[in-house]
């Protein structure tokens, strides 16, 4: 199959910098402004002040967090509110180096999903997790979430400031 | 099988690099070209195009598929564009063959393209946007994140170590030596070279993943009057099969792959595969971490459940094993340019199915191989059975 390989042609960094070669670039500016929608709305609301909420599939009988208006499973509407607590378990984690563009950080991140109390089995949200030695977190550890001061919360994602062991 | 009956009757690829000269169109030119000539066809003898290539923010071309259409023989023909992330460059052929098998066509051309390179500073960019933008974005995630998670997760469940795993980069990347394609094939690494390799987010290391990449690959896919007329050794597609698993991936069970299961399922139903570990003679299940592997060749029922890392030790899936795994090299050694990479897996199969492989010939003439492939918020499966 050697003979079906086109022989193309091998840029390095340096051409770049050099430059050895022609190009183009452009820094796009776009901005959005995305609805949060009705079941991510309630739950936003839920978040400013200090709960966390879910919602019950009547027909599955499921607590579902993030909470969504119809249930993906049966594909009927979900019925009511549930609150929830703001703890859980370590479902999965990591320990992250590097920034999204790959540049070297120091003190790792702590990205893990929870699976929050009160929702059903492997119901799961992604937060970060701190006030921990990266080296002790386990699959499975208790956490509990550490909110801001209701003054700062805005309701978003981030009104949970992480979550710590219990 | 439903459908008429279709072929692989030719395919051709670029190089796989780092950072091509060339623009995406040029490059997807370079590999129809090929794959028409490899099969003696010219663009009159194609009726339809199907393109396959990752998300518009790669390149910042907006309807990519439009721009790179006359680099894939579109001009005035009827073209598609399929697009399910990472698992495009097995859908693609999937495309292909029910524009085929539907008798709407008699032959088409399958062309994936990737230009990763032209995203700056990082390609990791173009993919933030897959998190949800109210419920994860505000927590400024990594896209290596996911795959941290996952791979946590899959190494917890069955009590794996990082050395359980690492032998399929070893594997593959040694594999790769062989292909002339390939971007880092290196017949000489060991595993303590890939369990060396900086920790990005634990468990992944730089080791563990397949790189940023250039490169396209095509092929011809022929209605059954039409193959036996081209070529001798026509390459049959046997089954295909696809599914998606909820997007809300933190609801999922992560350790293992259920939509590969499905896809697979409807594939071996299509194919009439009831014994997949006898019947599948070799496989390119989809590798853009070294996990991915064995988490796909369970998900393909191909090994039980958390046993795959032992077979991979046990030298299983090597080119000479009892199921040769990637013989290619994959995506971490010939490298990982997302649509091109999954057709780059379908044309393995074709080589190897027509014995025409070179030094990366697996032994015993295999008559049945399948390619897989996995992206979106890791949750589609593809899968393609093909047979001579
Ligand atoms: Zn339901």
């Amino acid at each position: 199959m050697k003979e079906y390989v086109y022989d193309s042609v091998y840029l390095r960094s340096k051409d770049f910098e050099e430059g050895n070669v022609l190009f183009e670039t452009w820094d796009p500016n776009a901005r959005y402004a995305w609805d949060a929608g009705v079941a991510i709305g309630r739950y936003l609301q839920g978040l400013k002040a200090g709960q966390l909420i879910g919602r019950h599939c009547p027909e599955c009988d499921r607590v579902l967090i993030p909470p969504r208006m119809f249930c993906e499973t049966c594909f009927r509407p979900t019925d009511r509110w549930v609150e929830l607590e703001d703890t859980g378990a370590i479902i999965t984690f990591s320990r992250c180096y590097v920034t999204w563009d790959m540049i070297r950080i120091t003190d790792p991140q702590i990205p893990a999903v929870i699976e929050i109390d009160g929702a059903s089995p492997g119901m799961g949200i992604m937060h970060m997790l701190s006030e921990v030695d990266p080296d002790e977190v386990q699959i499975g550890m208790r956490v509990q979430a550490v909110w801001k001061p209701a003054a700062e919360r805005i309701g978003a994602i981030t009104d949970i400031a992480y979550f710590k062991p219990l | 099988m439903s459908g008429n009956r279709v072929a692989v009757v030719g395919a051709g690829m670029t190089k796989f690099v780092r950072r091509a000269q060339e623009t995406a169109k040029e490059l997807a030119w370079e590999a129809t070209h090929l794959a028409l000539e490899s099969c003696d066809m010219t663009l009159d003898d194609i009726d339809a195009v199907i393109i396959g290539t990752a998300p518009d923010a790669f390149d910042a071309v907006h309807m990519k598929s439009e721009y790179l259409s006359d680099g894939c023989g579109g001009w005035g023909k009827p073209v598609i564009r399929g697009y399910v992330g990472g698992g495009t460059g097995v859908f693609a052929p999937i495309q292909g063959w029910y524009h085929v098998a539907s008798g709407l066509f008699d032959t088409v051309l399958v062309v994936c393209e990737e230009k990763m390179s032209s995203c700056q500073p990082h390609p990791q960019g173009a993919f933030l946007t897959i998190f949800d933008h109210t419920t994860e974005r505000p927590l400024e995630p990594n896209l290596l994140w996911i795959f941290a998670l996952e791979m946590n997760a899959y190494m917890n469940r069955y009590g794996l170590d990082k050395r359980d795993i690492a032998t399929v980069a070893v594997k593959n990347k040694r594999n790769a030596a062989d292909h002339p394609a390939a971007l880092l094939g290196d017949a000489n690494i060991t595993l303590e070279d890939i369990l060396n390799t900086e920790v990005l987010a634990w468990p992944v290391q730089r080791g563990d993943v397949s790189p940023v990449t250039d490169g396209a690959v095509a092929l011809v896919m022929s209605a059954e009057h039409v193959a036996r007329r081209v070529t001798n050794k026509p390459v049959w597609v046997e089954g295909v099969g696809w599914t998606l698993d909820t997007a809300y991936w933190t609801n999922r069970d992560l350790s293992y792959p259920v939509y590969v299961e499905e896809a697979a399922r409807m594939a071996y139903k299509m194919a009439g595969i009831t014994e997949p570990r006898q019947q599948i003679h070799i496989a390119e299940p989809y590798d853009p971490f070294d996990y991915k592997e064995l988490h796909h060749l369970e998900g393909l029922m191909l090994f039980d459940k958390g046993e795959a890392p032992r077979a991979a030790a046990d030298g299983v899936t090597q080119r000479d094993g009892d199921l040769p795994v990637c013989p290619s090299g994959g995506l971490l050694g010939v490298g990982n340019p997302i649509a091109a990479a999954g057709l780059m897996k379908v044309a393995e199969i074709f080589w190897q199915l027509r014995g025409e492989a070179g030094a990366r010939q697996v032994p015993g003439s295999p008559k049945r191989g399948l390619a897989q492939a996995w992206g979106d918020l890791m949750q589609v499966g593809t899968v393609i059975v093909m047979g001579v």
